[in-house]
């Protein structure tokens, strides 16, 4: 058996050995241990190094809230995890763990450097030692900052487990399985709710788990724990462990993360790594428990310093001895009996030191009894040793006065500042908090929710106290269910409730400055740290926290936020309720990246939308790219091509013979109904009511502000039916935006709108070929200028199939749309491909598509739009109707600023050396202006791989329209290019290739 | 998460199905074009940003498609009601009652 672990203590299995590593050595531990447990059975108390300072650190907890033992984890290839707590993570044969933090080894850090350099790191370091000399920043201090950043080593491979998530609804969710939720759980349970109980730990019991030695109803704690997890689950509780409740929504919605193979030796097959549970609880009973405190003094984070109740934990647990010569250090009863299990289990207590005066006579005659030194009325002052505490100074504290100190030899400090209720899932709740002076805590008042909290989470101490509460909320929530419930009561021996006292830093005989007495052991905030931050003017918690990112740690403040306020309402004359708590926040620990994406990653992490056609341009080998959760080709290279050959190939041919695109995505809205000639005219700048069926026409959509929002082709296949495209990406907000207008303002107009975008697959021709082509397949028009001409539209028949037939060009070229019912969609293509052969059709992608729309000046709404631009800007007047009473964004384009001379104006520009400009550089008029420019507005769309004979760009400039020819400049990192504004067409201005 | 009861379908169901749509009873004027450059300012932009019960709309965009209105607590995000589109503004102090 190792050194420090007691035989017949603990619920660990002691007959079976469990090997592990830590930082490559093999240690031995036994079945049920976590690391930490495991390590300090070894003796190991050492773990870890510190974020700033790379102090060496060992577990000061035994639970979730531990600041300080974080390690990396290991099962083979792929599973890694960085910042695990040690006291968590339960050990398996063959586990590797690593310690934090530390270069190049745990036992010698070079980063510990720090720690002398220690008034360079003062609170509102970040804030202050970077900022000079300017010009150290980018060589020194910002590589420097970011190797010291963040916690452990973040994984370089990918995660191959997989995540759940499920939901779940039940009349009773409780958190927390100590006394409280048990108690709770039955007295809901056997009204016949449905009750779900969940623990963070491996196994329900909470405090019982270190309590043996209490008897309830007469049987041994553990004995009563057993028995009455079976009567729970014959009640039909269902009793989740390994689950931490992580953050409480609304209305009830509580999310829990279950680890299910963490602990486990071999991975199952098919099982998640972890689940994520989505609660809906009718009532919910908040039995987190308390946390314990630690004691504020210099040296109190050496490894070997824990927490009391800790100590006691990892004896009745885990059966471990965190030390054969512990000392006490405490202002409360409960460290008390954490000296006298660990002088009962084998360890010679050293001395129990109290700075209290006064001691319950009980207390004092037990220490006696066991021979125990006791030291009342003293404060600590200082730790040794160098990677674990080897003794404790404390002095006498008089009238205020601290005395001469004395070392006490040691091998561990057990501390004790008192309790904290938990009410972290409380504040998630938004309820609302008053300060106890007595307990000198916070305690939880109201929330919104359908919501109790019960036992230590509201400040009750004892498995009796617990026990009642858990019973009598317990009963609360089954009548506000609409149940009687019935009074419990529970007769507990052995009980240690205790009470004490809380402090800020313990009194010193050191120079402030000199003290580094630990608060936040993560973020490695002193207290020193708090009282500066003060002075250097911080008067709210919210402030403090930030200046010297106290509680900002991974634990949350756990340890630190009340120990922080303590010392900063005393720096600051002020009670804590005036300085304030900071807010907790969801997740209650860290969770990982996988339980919250569950079954979102990969393919599923996002909806991929496929055309009919999707299928032909994977099998050409296109290159894809994603456009409003469509998958698009983009471009359809040839062998040895990349995209500016592939797209300089697709525009030639286009404009030389015919290209075949896939504008299935195009949004498309069916908009019908006697008034549909209405509530065109309403919503879209343009006119309709002369619009003959089987004619088309671009469309505007403006908000009512007067901006652009969309654009597209609408026809009007009869009096009452308009076939309305959008962009790609705005469809559902166009539809939303039309329904919110019929819906809420004009409820009298008799017109239905229909999403019909994946009703339709849509194969658009353009090129001079392209009528060519076309003309064999149709039924029931001619394709020629006469009888179809352009902006016509006509229900027909193409290749056999029912059509909506489109003459539109987004090109300049003689172009079609051919709409076929969505599943034809391939056959028309493949159909249209064999036949274009002859013509040398060419299948071109999106990038052509914008291309050879900006060789024509055609705009493409969020690209050369971007919320703030008029039709007016965009050199579009043509497409409003200024005859109308009203449309969507009139009075809007009446407003003064959109009036106004010198806006922003869509324009051309070609650069005088002929290079091309990038997409979102910015313009100036003069390039011999000081530093900063008045920048007049920026590039928005640039190619240089179409058909005209120099690159060609779109901008918006203020006043451009007025510019023509005009000289501007666009400043670059390596020098300035010129350019001059010209019109926004750039190939065929007079629309001439348009007529077949 | 919040559970929302769209007055349509008579149904109460998770926020997910639901989209927000901004405060309720602003009326768009009947007739934009006699409308001040002011007020129209004030019908676009400013809203009541109010720190308690808000009349706001939704859209039951997952369901059945329709716009309605609710009443919700910007403390508490608790809903107080939800009604039809173009039903009255409900009296504040009859919802408000009885709440803890
Ligand atoms: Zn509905």
């Amino acid at each position: 058996m190792s050194q420090y672990r007691v035989s017949g203590r603990g619920r660990v299995d002691t007959s079976r050995a469990v090997t592990f590593t830590f930082d490559g050595k093999s240690y031995r531990g036994v079945q049920g241990d976590t690391v930490a447990s495991a390590l300090l059975a070894n003796g190991v108390h050492l773990m870890g190094r510190s974020f700033k300072y790379h102090r060496p650190r060992g577990a000061i907890a035994a639970g979730s809230e531990e600041p300080n033992a974080l390690i990396g984890t290991r099962r083979g290839a792929g599973r890694f995890e960085p910042n695990t707590r040690a006291t968590v993570q339960e050990i398996w044969d063959g586990l590797e763990t690593s310690s934090q933090n530390k270069f190049p080894s745990l036992k010698f850090d070079v980063g510990a450097v720090n720690d002398a350099a220690y008034m360079l790191f003062s609170a509102g370091f970040y804030y202050k030692t970077f900022m000079w000399p300017r010009s150290f920043w980018d060589k020194v201090y910002e590589p420097f900052i970011r190797a010291a950043a963040g916690l452990g080593v973040s994984p370089t491979e990918e995660d191959p487990d997989h995540y759940a998530s499920r939901n779940l609804h039940c009349d009773v969710l409780i958190v927390g399985a100590g006394p409280t939720g048990l108690a709770a759980a039955r007295a809901a349970a056997v009204e016949g709710l449905r009750v779900v109980l969940v623990d963070e730990n491996a196994e329900a019991g909470g405090t019982l788990l270190s309590e043996p030695q209490a008897r309830i109803d007469g049987k041994p704690a553990w004995d009563w724990l057993a028995a009455e997890l079976e009567a729970l689950k014959a009640l039909g509780v269902k009793v989740m462990t390994r689950t931490t409740a992580i953050a409480y929504y609304h209305q009830n919605l509580i999310g829990l993360v279950e680890k299910l193979t963490d602990h486990l030796p071999k991975l199952p097959a098919d099982t998640p790594r972890e689940r994520l549970w989505r609660v809906r609880a009718k009532q919910v009973v908040l039995a987190q428990g308390a946390l314990e405190k630690p004691l504020v003094f210099h040296g109190n984070d050496r490894p070997g310093v824990m927490l009391a109740g800790s100590a006691q934990t990892f004896l009745n647990r885990y059966g471990v001895l965190v030390g054969k010569r512990p000392v006490i250090l405490t202002s409360h009863d409960a460290a008390w009996y954490a000296a006298f299990d660990l002088q009962d289990a084998g360890a010679q207590v050293q001395a129990i030191v109290d700075t209290r005066a006064d001691v319950d006579a009980l207390l004092l005659n037990e220490a006696r009894a066991r021979g125990i030194a006791v030291k009342l009325s003293h404060t600590a002052t200082a730790t040794s040793g160098r990677l674990r505490v080897s003794s404790l100074r404390i002095n006498p504290v008089a009238g205020g006065t601290v005395g001469s100190g004395q070392e006490i030899r040691c091998d561990a400090v057990l501390m004790s500042g008192g309790w904290t209720p938990s009410l972290h899932l409380f504040s998630h709740t938004k309820g609302s908090l008053t300060w106890d002076d007595d307990r000198t805590t916070f305690l939880p008042n109201n929330t919104p929710e359908d919501c109790v909290i019960a036992g230590a989470s509201r400040g009750l101490w004892g498995i009796e106290a617990a026990l009642a509460d858990g019973a009598e909320k317990g009963r609360a929530v089954v009548e506000a269910l609409g149940k009687t419930g019935a009074q419990v009561a529970y007769a507990v021996e052995a009980d240690r409730p205790g009470t004490g006292v809380s402090h800020k830093e313990l009194p010193t005989d050191l120079s402030a400055g000199k003290a580094k007495a630990f608060v936040d052991f993560q973020n490695d905030v002193t207290a020193k740290d708090l009282r500066l931050a003060v002075r250097e003017g911080m008067r709210s918690i919210e402030h403090v926290k930030r200046y010297t990112t106290n509680g900002m740690a991974t634990d949350q403040g756990k340890m630190s936020n009340i120990n922080g306020l303590n010392i900063a309402s005393d720096a600051l004359g002020k009670k804590q309720p005036q300085v304030g708590l900071t807010t907790f926040r969801p997740p209650y620990t860290p969770t990982s990246f996988g339980a919250f994406a569950g079954y979102h990653r990969g393919e599923h992490f996002e909806v991929t939308r496929k055309t009919d056609i999707d299928s032909w341009a994977e099998a050409k080998n296109a290159v894809f790219e994603p456009v409003g959760q469509w998958r698009r080709a983009r471009y359809f290279p040839k062998p040895g091509e990349d995209m500016d050959a592939a797209v300089r190939r697709e525009c030639a041919a286009t404009r030389a013979s015919v290209g075949i695109f896939d504008a299935s995505t195009l949004g498309k809205i069916e908009v019908v109904g006697p008034d549909a000639v209405e509530f065109m005219n309403r919503m879209y700048t343009n006119p309709w009511t002369k619009l003959a069926p089987g004619r088309c026409r671009y469309g505007l959509l403006l908000g009512d502000d007067g901006y652009i929002r969309d654009d597209g082709v609408i026809g009007r296949m009869s009096e009452d039916r308009f076939h309305v495209t959008t962009t790609t990406g705005g469809a559902a907000r166009v539809l939303n935006m039309m329904e919110d207008y019929l819906q809420t303002e004009w409820p009298d107009l008799n017109v239905w709108l229909t999403s019909t975008t994946e009703q339709w697959s849509t194969v658009a021709l353009n090129g001079p070929d392209a009528a060519k082509l076309l003309a064999p397949f149709v039924e029931g028009v001619e394709l020629t200028e006469e009888t179809f001409p352009h902006m016509s539209c006509v229900e027909c028949t193409v290749a056999g199939m029912p059509a909506r037939l489109f003459r539109v060009s987004f090109t300049g070229e003689i172009g079609f749309e051919v709409n076929v019912p969505a599943h034809l969609g391939r056959k028309l293509w493949e159909t249209l491909w064999d036949a274009g052969q002859q013509y040398g059709i060419t299948a071109y992608g999106t990038e052509t598509m914008h291309v050879l729309r900006a060789e024509k000046g055609y705009i493409i709404v969020g690209q050369d739009t971007d919320g703030t631009v008029t039709p007016y800007d965009c050199g579009m007047g043509w497409a409003v109707g200024k005859k109308k009473p009203d449309f969507v964004g009139m009075r809007g384009l009446a407003r003064p600023d959109l009036q106004a001379k010198n806006r922003k104006q869509l324009v051309g520009l070609l650069t005088e050396d002929g290079s091309k400009l990038e997409e979102g550089a910015q313009i100036v008029f003069d390039p011999k202006q000081a530093i900063p420019m008045t920048m007049v507005g920026h590039v928005t769309s640039s190619y240089d791989i179409g058909t005209t004979d120099q690159p060609i760009a779109l901008a918006l400039v203020a006043g451009g329209h007025e510019k023509m020819g005009e000289t501007v400049y666009i400043p670059m990192p390596d020098r300035t290019i010129a350019a001059k504004i010209t019109s926004t067409v750039f190939v065929d201005p007079d629309n001439t290739r348009l007529k077949i | 998460m919040l559970l929302i009861h769209c007055p349509y379908c008579n149904e109460t169901l998770p926020e997910v199905e639901f989209a927000y749509a901004s405060e309720a009873h602003i009326a768009r004027p009947a007739k934009p074009s006699d409308v001040s450059d002011e007020d129209w300012a004030e019908f676009l932009f400013m809203r009541s940003n109010v720190k308690g019960p808000l009349y706001e709309r939704w859209r039951h965009i997952h369901g059945c498609g329709r716009f309605f209105n609710a009443v919700r607590d910007t403390v508490t995000d608790k809903f107080l009601t939800t009604y039809k589109a173009g039903d009255p503004r409900p009296d504040l102090s009859s919802l408000t009652e009885g709440l803890k």
